[in-house]
């Protein structure tokens, strides 16, 4: 039996009584109080969440910019200090190795916010593709990270209101962090990075302040509602960006690692488009069930906003348009669906 | 709100976590405390049809909350007579009341009898704590 790792934040869990769950080698809380109750505290107020398993790749020296342009697909020159880039590593084919967020410290320095599941096989990928002149290194232990989202996050943390993407070194009640207006939720929100020894301090502290503990479960619901897409899921060394709708992440006038083939896609249309779609009747798709008309559930769950089932999956570029009709296999039973325009559910404008 | 944790003692119960109230030829059924609580808050319930004939210890229908899906277990046979409308327009009537609301089915029993393999309040707790 393989062991599971624990986040700095471990006992903070248990003492709250959060059900535990193996994910990506972790053991993570799935919930504590309710799915549905983290949920609504998120799109209402604010929640937080231990997104510790994360990675952390650190890469700088003259020439970090240089190998993170060729291997990673957004374009660097779209960004400069202080400010993040969400951006895709691909491999030759132009497929989806992994989803990440960039971090310029400076022009020499970069962090990059890796999925749990990819930690190792992205720092590899990037250790046998170094420059000379670049190092990256894998500081994933030395950090906690908290998602705290919501629309009430940064008043309940009393931060000043930034533009979403970028980031500052601050503290929260003397806790020094970095704080980056980033999330997985589609609310306003950040994710406070912060020294593992430190974590359990700040997390008691933003508990404090009026954040609802959330897990997985939620984190999962709320990120399909407003259909980010879930490495390993939605998108993976199988699919490419462009089918996955992800061309706006792509600088294809840039040469990086997958480039070539992208830009062919992209000229060809694809065949296939990962779309979103809500259920017309009763049930609850999930992830592996077949689309009737041609195509298969990539994520699916039950939408706590919408209160009906949602989804997304890869159907024939032909049934991609809104308003399609779709038959989900439910076990056996088929049930009607409707392709909507992403995101799924969308924030009342404030 | 969910309930607290109970299993009634005039329940008949069965090891897959489901319940029997039997009350003379028919039965409701629903599941447990342990069930629900297990499962979470749950958000479909796809019943059978009425007048459907379902079998002891075979699948009779499907529960899910946010994240698993769960097959009804019948701890009796016999032939559906009511399904439980409220539970199917509102699932988390379950959590709220596992062995009152929140049934799921009666049914017309077809071997009464078959009660008698079943386990009692105790006897359901121990499997529980043995868990």
């Amino acid at each position: 039996m393989q062991t599971l790792r624990r986040t700095p934040l471990f006992e903070e869990h248990t003492r709250l009584g959060a059900r535990m769950i193996p994910f990506a080698g972790w053991e993570m809380p799935v919930q504590y109080e309710g799915v549905i109750a983290e949920h609504r505290a998120v799109r209402s107020d604010c929640g937080v969440f231990d997104v510790s398993h994360m990675g952390e790749i650190e890469v700088e020296g003259p020439r970090a910019r240089d190998l993170l342009q060729a291997l990673l697909s957004n374009d660097l020159d779209r960004i400069g200090p202080g400010q993040a880039q969400y951006t895709l590593l691909t491999n030759e084919r132009g497929a989806i190795l992994d989803d990440l967020i960039t971090y310029e410290l400076d022009p020499f320095r970069y962090f990059l916010i890796v999925n749990a599941s990819n930690r190792e096989s992205d720092f590899e990928w990037i250790k046998e593709r170094e420059l000379r002149g670049s190092d990256a290194r894998d500081v994933s232990d030395q950090y906690g990270l908290l998602a705290v989202q919501g629309p009430r996050s940064l008043d309940r943390l009393g931060l000043d209101e930034t533009p979403a993407f970028t980031f500052s070194e601050g503290e929260i009640d003397g806790i020094a962090c970095m704080i980056n207006r980033t999330g997985y939720t589609g609310e306003l929100g950040v994710e406070l990075l912060v020294d593992a020894g430190d974590a359990a301090e700040l997390w008691r502290r933003v508990l404090d302040r009026g954040a609802t503990p959330c897990g997985l479960g939620a984190r999962d619901t709320l990120r399909l509602e407003v259909c980010y897409p879930l490495h390993g899921n939605d998108i993976g060394p199988d699919t490419d960006a462009i089918s996955a709708g992800l061309g706006w992440t792509c600088a294809l006038d840039k040469d990086f690692t997958g480039a070539e083939e992208l830009r062919r896609i992209k000229e060809e249309g694809p065949a296939r488009r990962l779309v979103a779609f809500v259920m017309e009747e009763s049930g609850v798709p999930r992830q592996g069930m077949r689309i009737v008309e041609g195509g298969e559930v990539t994520s699916g769950s039950h939408s706590p906003m919408l209160d009906r089932g949602i989804g997304m999956g890869y159907v024939d570029s032909a049934l991609a348009e809104p308003e399609t009709a779709l038959t989900i296999d439910l076990r056996g039973r088929e049930r009607r669906a409707r392709v909507v325009r992403k995101p799924i559910y969308k924030r009342e404008e404030r | 709100v969910a309930a607290a944790e109970s299993y009634p003692d005039e329940l008949k119960y069965h090891p897959e976590h489901d319940w029997a109230r039997i009350e003379g030829e028919e039965a409701l059924l629903g599941i447990t405390w342990y069930a629900q609580d297990a499962l979470g808050e749950l958000v479909h319930y796809e019943p059978p049809v009425d007048g459907a004939s379902i079998a002891k210890d075979a699948s009779y229908g499907e529960v899910e909350s946010v994240k698993a899906v769960s097959e009804l277990i019948s701890p009796l046979s016999g032939e559906v007579a009511a399904v439980n409308q409220q539970v199917v327009d509102a699932p988390e009537r379950v959590n709220e009341d596992p062995y009152g609301e929140g049934w799921l089915i009666r049914i017309r029993l077809s071997d009464p009898a078959e009660a008698d393999s079943l386990l009692d309040a105790e006897a359901y707790e121990k499997l529980l704590a043995e868990q």
